[in-house]
């Protein structure tokens, strides 16, 4: 599906763990969402949760190849999403957390969203045309996937008394994971001068806005505290991660080397 | 009290005639009782049914495989909406056929109350009960009420689509090793014979089947949709060389169709009065997800209500 682009070995090396986060992060989040299918609050909701999902998992599948094409091991986009263990995920912490009530889903999904949205409009203008191909293609849904969680977050912000307590229980629970999708690591600062991926401290202000007007809208506040937490990006993660994968690579551990 | 005998005339005229019968239009009170009861039903059938595969969407073994299982329950729940939207035609709203489903007044399809043990339940689902469920849905794109036969025929598309899929996991898996094969007869054991009774109880015993016969709600009786079933699926199970689970079961020249051997009926009844093997469990999940739900359609009413009156300041 695609051409391999040659690159330095070290560019190369960062290049794949970048793609290995984009595809983590898509599957992991579409994982938990796709969780919802069946039991959510409204049924119209049901289903758009299952488009979001179902969207992530299509753009994981695309990042995916592109890694294995990159990796040149010969993988399967299904050896790495069900071969790899907690460790060497690389997905960003925020979407491995549990879903909790719809509140704190859509939340998550909101703090995800806006920097996906941005991140993902910069990532059009990369040096690496397959990477700049699946960015314009995924731009459109995240676009549509942004309207959705920020209406929802301003929706349960300023509805009802109890739905604005949840909001603030979700912001508190989901406020420290946030810092880490704006944060470049060593990988990233790498690509940035290479010019395939874009600098992750511009996108911060852009999320920034983002989140204020939308809390600012939801009546919510931004909590004050600054402290985050970070790991994701180099495979150390919540103890969520390992429970998701346990259930999500069963099949693929349990019966080795098959056709499904 | 008497129908109107010109009403009741024009009504059993144009039934007659096979012209639809649309909302506005004059109809009995008992056929208006029964579509309601047949469609909100079916769209019980769609929601629970969404459970039992979903169960299998975190645990699908590859992307693609997950991708498209997501997408099928997804579709269960677009056609609830179609069907619940029909229903509320006939004067009965969401809200209430919801409640009547938790309360167990409502009864839905009893083959969700069977539990899926591996992922070849995935394939059997697909090929065998949505098989079925085309057997009976195919015919109700002609029923006689305008709005439910409008809604089956987009449901039935999608359904032959799902049917495809899951005959194609079935494939996969016969094919695949001895492990995997010995999951798939298993799965196809295991839902054989609660797909035959998915046709319902026998003509002779099935309260409902002559009227709805008459008004052309129903198209084909109870066990000849379940012969054609039959014989759909014998060949389709000989070509994937999985055993079906009736020693009875045999090709009779005579007929031009299977014999096949007698359905457990206690079986049947228990399932239908709420004592098959995930009954509880279903329904709790469905009253479980409409009550943790309920703080969230109370924002969405309260913030609609908030945009209101400022729009209109």
């Amino acid at each position: 599906m695609f051409e391999a682009n040659h690159y330095p070995e070290e560019v190369n090396v960062a290049l794949s763990d970048f793609l290995l986060r984009m595809a983590d992060t898509s599957l992991v989040l579409g994982h938990r969402l796709s969780e919802w299918c069946g039991h959510g609050p409204i049924l119209e909701q049901d289903i758009a949760m299952s488009n979001l999902a179902l969207d992530l998992i299509g753009q994981a599948r695309n990042w995916y190849q592109l890694a294995a094409t990159q990796l040149g091991q010969g993988q399967s986009e299904d050896d790495l999403a069900y071969l790899r263990d907690a460790g060497q995920y690389r997905n960003l912490l925020l979407v491995e957390l549990p879903n909790g009530d719809f509140g704190q889903t859509v939340l998550r999904q909101f703090f995800f969203d806006a920097y996906h949205f941005h991140y993902l409009q910069a990532l059009t203008e990369s040096g690496d045309e397959n990477v700049a191909n699946i960015a314009v293609k995924s731009l459109k849904e995240a676009t549509y996937h942004l309207k959705w969680s920020s209406e929802w977050v301003i929706r349960l912000g300023d509805g009802t008394e109890e739905s604005h307590r949840r909001m603030e229980n979700a912001l508190r629970e989901l406020w420290e994971f946030t810092g880490e999708l704006t944060t470049p690591n060593a990988s990233d600062q790498l690509l940035t001068i290479m010019g395939l991926t874009p600098d992750l401290n511009l996108i911060r202000p852009l999320w920034e806005q983002e989140v204020q007007v939308v809390l600012a809208e939801s009546t919510l506040e931004i909590p004050n505290r600054s402290w985050m937490q970070k790991g994701g990006k180099n495979g150390v993660h919540t103890e969520h991660l390992g429970f998701l994968l346990a259930e999500m690579q069963f099949l693929q551990r349990a019966y080795p080397n098959c056709e499904w | 009290m008497v129908a109107h005998p010109d009403l009741q005339t024009q009504f059993d005229l144009r039934v007659a005639e096979d012209q639809r019968i649309e909302p506005k239009d004059w109809m009995p009170e008992p056929y208006r009782r029964t579509l309601v009861r047949q469609i909100s039903q079916h769209a019980h059938s769609e929601i629970v049914g969404m459970l039992p595969e979903g169960n299998w969407i975190t645990r699908a073994p590859s992307l693609r495989r997950k991708a498209v299982l997501l997408a099928k329950v997804q579709d269960e729940a677009g056609h609830g909406l179609y069907l619940y939207s029909a229903a509320e035609t006939l004067g009965t709203s969401r809200e209430q056929m919801i409640d009547d489903l938790h309360s167990g007044k409502a009864k839905y399809s009893s083959i969700f109350n069977y539990p899926t043990l591996s992922w070849a339940d995935m394939g059997a689902i697909g090929w065998l009960v949505d098989g079925a469920a085309i057997m009976n849905q195919v015919p109700l794109c002609r029923t006689s009420y305008g709005p439910y036969a409008r809604a089956m025929v987009r449901i039935c598309k999608e359904e032959s689509f799902h049917q495809r899929q899951g005959y194609e996991i079935m494939m996969t898996l016969a094919k695949g090793s001895e492990a995997q094969r010995a999951m798939a007869q298993d799965a196809l054991n295991r839902w054989w014979w609660p797909v035959l009774m998915m046709f319902g109880p026998k003509d002779d015993e099935s309260p409902n089947t002559a009227l709805s016969m008459q008004w052309k709600i129903k198209r084909f009786t109870n066990d000849e949709l379940r012969q054609k079933f039959v014989d759909a699926t014998v060949p389709q199970a000989e070509y994937l060389n999985l055993s079906i689970p009736d020693p009875d079961l045999k090709w009779n020249e005579a007929r031009g169709h299977y014999d096949f051997g007698p359905i457990n009926w206690d079986e049947f009844w228990e399932v239908v009065k709420g004592n098959g093997p995930c009954n509880r469990q279903r329904l709790e999940a469905r009253r479980k997800a409409h009550e943790e739900g309920e703080w969230v359609r109370e924002a969405a009413i309260a913030y609609a209500i908030k945009r209101k009156m400022k729009s209109e300041k």
